[in-house]
């Protein structure tokens, strides 16, 4: 079972952080080994995730999107339906309920788009602890109605004006309050990378979502799917589904990385397909970086998957050929987006809206080696609500002067 | 040239040893040589050499800047190396200061070889615990060079002992729970720390770092510390005052330290 004790996913994972964060990892991993074997603490998670998130969530069978695509059943893991309109609700439930156990009061975690921000807020203010999201300068900037649902959910942002000022820094900056003040607080990180025991309890808190849809997908259709399909920022949504197949050793699983402009332009953030070993952020995994070891700004239309790394899981399962990989560019994703709002009525985050242009892309190959119509469970791992700015300018919406609607 | 020679020196002279840090290529790689130069003529006994990177979690926002700065003005691992090779002809020994993924891209042993040939002593490395660091242990070894880890207050006795354990040339108290930059007042949990990794080291010599800017302060900690590791105060020196303003603050630091 993965990872080993020291959290290590063959090469990967690990701890590569200052040795005065090594306590407070230590007490961390020690608190979450306890709580996930006590029914107490399990009872409670589950019954915050229905009773306050709404989950189980759905699993769809897409039948207009099927019909319209051809040759495969599409099922969709209503992820978008979750409270907070995400995936990311599990992770911070599982996370803010484990620091109330560990008796610490204040919470800090790091944002791109706002995203996760919001959903630790959402949290915090639900469990009543002090939150504190640090949040790149730039994208503050680009993500104002976020910046202000975090503040009337109670949370302090913290606009983080070093380095490139996106994601990456404000995780950095986020370990530097780490390091000040561990004694009262916790990081909470919000995807599964970092160092050891994020990228374990992460997946362990998210893996509801693969449990779930492994189950669904039995009850419907009698059997397990052919494939399973994620987009791949840090690897939580993706993870999250996969971990439960991962013994299914029939059902292919697909992860998708974002490929922005193309592999080979270079404005990319697809760490797996487009970089190559090192060690960011507290372990070692993919990344992208130049040849002296700086890393490399990622891009890509989706903030949630703008990061420049990948969990160390999922660098695992590349490396095992369990999972494979694949970018999925801009505009791929963005007419899977138009695709799904049309077809279903369903506006998906365009993080999803990659999974499922990657899952159309590896349909027709698919139906070719298995001789059958495949069934392909695409994570759609959030809403869109988030994202119709970038969609308004993308499409043209807001060009014409016109009211729409 | 091994550190110990530095800590020997001082520990001759009744004194701690006074470790002064800049980072490799600010403001230019020239001037950031010429920099070391003038700390070295003004009295500090081993220098740290910071390799400047992309992502410096330990590090507050003096050194933040700078090491931005240096990046921007494009400086590269081989000019770190190349910025030890000049300056290590100067009679105290040269560490250099970096994170650990530059080093892993540059090729772990192949950065032990260069650096050791540059006349480097060794290497202090922020983000790397003992744990993960197989691969340098076999590299110092192999190409001789110190290996400076760090402990923290948050340390157990454990750690401190298997870290300590791992260290060669002198181990780093980080002194205060937080990131580089200069304080007001020097820490009082310094003293217990030192004071627990003697416990644990025997003869290997102390180094507390973090927060130091004046010959006062210096002088407090080198009370109990074998070395006074200074890093914020001498960037912002250098930042804001040049060369003149490098060379009085080192003194003052090292008069500090003078019985
Ligand atoms: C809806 C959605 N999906 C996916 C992601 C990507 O993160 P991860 O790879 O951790 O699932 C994000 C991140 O913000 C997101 O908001």
């Amino acid at each position: 079972m993965l990872p080993d004790d020291r959290g290590h996913f063959g090469p990967y994972g690990g701890r590569f952080v200052p040795e005065a964060l090594i306590a407070a990892l230590d007490e961390l991993d020690a608190h979450y080994r306890k709580a996930m074997a006590d029914p107490e603490f399990t009872g409670e998670f589950e019954r915050m995730l229905r009773d306050y998130a709404g989950t189980p969530s759905l699993l769809y069978d897409a039948t207009h999107l099927s019909a319209h695509v051809g040759g495969a059943r599409i099922l969709l893991k209503r992820e978008d339906l979750n409270h907070t309109g995400a995936h990311k609700v599990r992770n911070v439930l599982g996370q803010a309920l484990l620091t109330k156990r560990m008796g610490k009061g204040r919470v800090i975690a790091e944002t791109g788009a706002g995203q996760h921000g919001v959903a630790s807020a959402t949290a915090a203010a639900y469990l009543d602890l002090e939150c504190v999201v640090y949040m790149g300068e730039v994208d503050t900037k680009r993500q104002a109605l976020n910046v202000a649902r975090m503040k009337m959910l109670g949370a302090t942002v913290i606009p983080v004006t070093t380095g490139s000022r996106t994601l990456k820094d404000a995780i950095n900056e986020a370990l530097r309050d780490w390091v000040t003040n561990v004694d009262d607080t916790h990081y909470l990180l919000g995807t599964a990378a970092g160092p050891h025991p994020f990228p374990a309890m992460v997946r362990d808190f998210v893996r509801g979502i693969g449990v779930e849809a492994r189950a669904q997908c039995l009850a419907l259709t009698g059997t397990l799917p052919d494939a399973v399909a994620a987009c791949v920022g840090g690897g939580s949504n993706a993870i999250g589904i996969f971990h439960a197949f991962v013994p299914d050793a029939d059902v292919r699983l697909y992860g998708f990385e974002a490929g922005g402009d193309g592999i080979e332009t270079g404005k990319h953030a697809a760490s797996i397909t487009g970089g190559s070993h090192g060690v960011l952020h507290g372990s070692r995994s993919y990344l992208l970086q130049d040849d002296d070891g700086q890393t490399i700004e990622s891009h890509s239309i989706s903030a949630g998957l703008d990061y420049p790394s990948v969990g160390p899981e999922h660098a695992w399962l590349h490396d095992q050929g369990r999972a494979r990989y694949q970018p999925v560019t801009d505009a791929e994703a963005m007419d899977a987006f138009a695709l799904l709002c049309r077809t279903e009525g369903i506006i998906p985050a365009i993080e999803s809206a990659h999974a499922l242009a990657g899952a159309l892309r590896v349909i027709p190959a698919l139906r070719e080696e298995l001789g059958h119509e495949p069934t392909v469970i695409v994570n759609l791992s959030g809403r869109g609500d988030k994202d119709m700015h970038t969609a308004g300018e993308y499409f043209g919406l807001f060009d014409s002067g016109e009211v729409i609607g | 040239m091994s550190v110990s020679v530095a800590f020997e020196k001082a520990r001759a002279e009744g004194r701690a040893a006074l470790v002064g840090y800049l980072p490799a290529g600010f403001p230019s790689v020239a001037e950031g040589i010429a920099a070391v130069k003038a700390m070295i003529e003004s009295g500090v006994d081993l220098v740290e050499i910071g390799l400047p990177y992309s992502d410096p979690v330990m590090d507050g926002p003096v050194i933040q800047r700078a090491t931005e700065q240096a990046l921007a003005g494009g400086v590269r691992t081989r000019d770190v190396l190349h910025t030890v090779e000049a300056v290590s002809g100067a009679g105290v020994p040269v560490l250099i200061m970096s994170y650990w993924n530059p080093i892993e891209k540059y090729g772990v042993d192949a950065f032990a070889r260069d650096l050791a040939a540059a006349g480097g002593a060794g290497l202090i490395t922020p983000d790397l615990i003992p744990d993960e660091a197989q691969e340098w242990l076999a590299a110092s070894d192999a190409h001789k060079l110190d290996r400076i880890f760090l402990v923290s207050p948050s340390s157990t006795d454990e750690r401190i002992a298997m870290t300590v354990a791992h260290c060669r040339g002198f181990v780093y108290a980080t002194a205060v729970m937080g990131v580089t930059g200069a304080r007001d007042s020097t820490s009082s949990a310094a003293p217990t720390l030192v004071s627990r990794v003697k416990a644990a080291a025997g003869s290997l010599p102390v180094g507390v770092g973090l927060g130091v800017r004046s010959g006062a302060q210096a002088a407090e900690v080198g009370a109990y510390a074998d070395g006074v590791i200074v890093g914020s105060a001498l960037v912002s020196a250098l930042a804001d005052g040049g060369l003149p303003a490098l060379r009085t603050l080192t003194q003052d630091l090292r008069s500090g330290l003078t019985p």
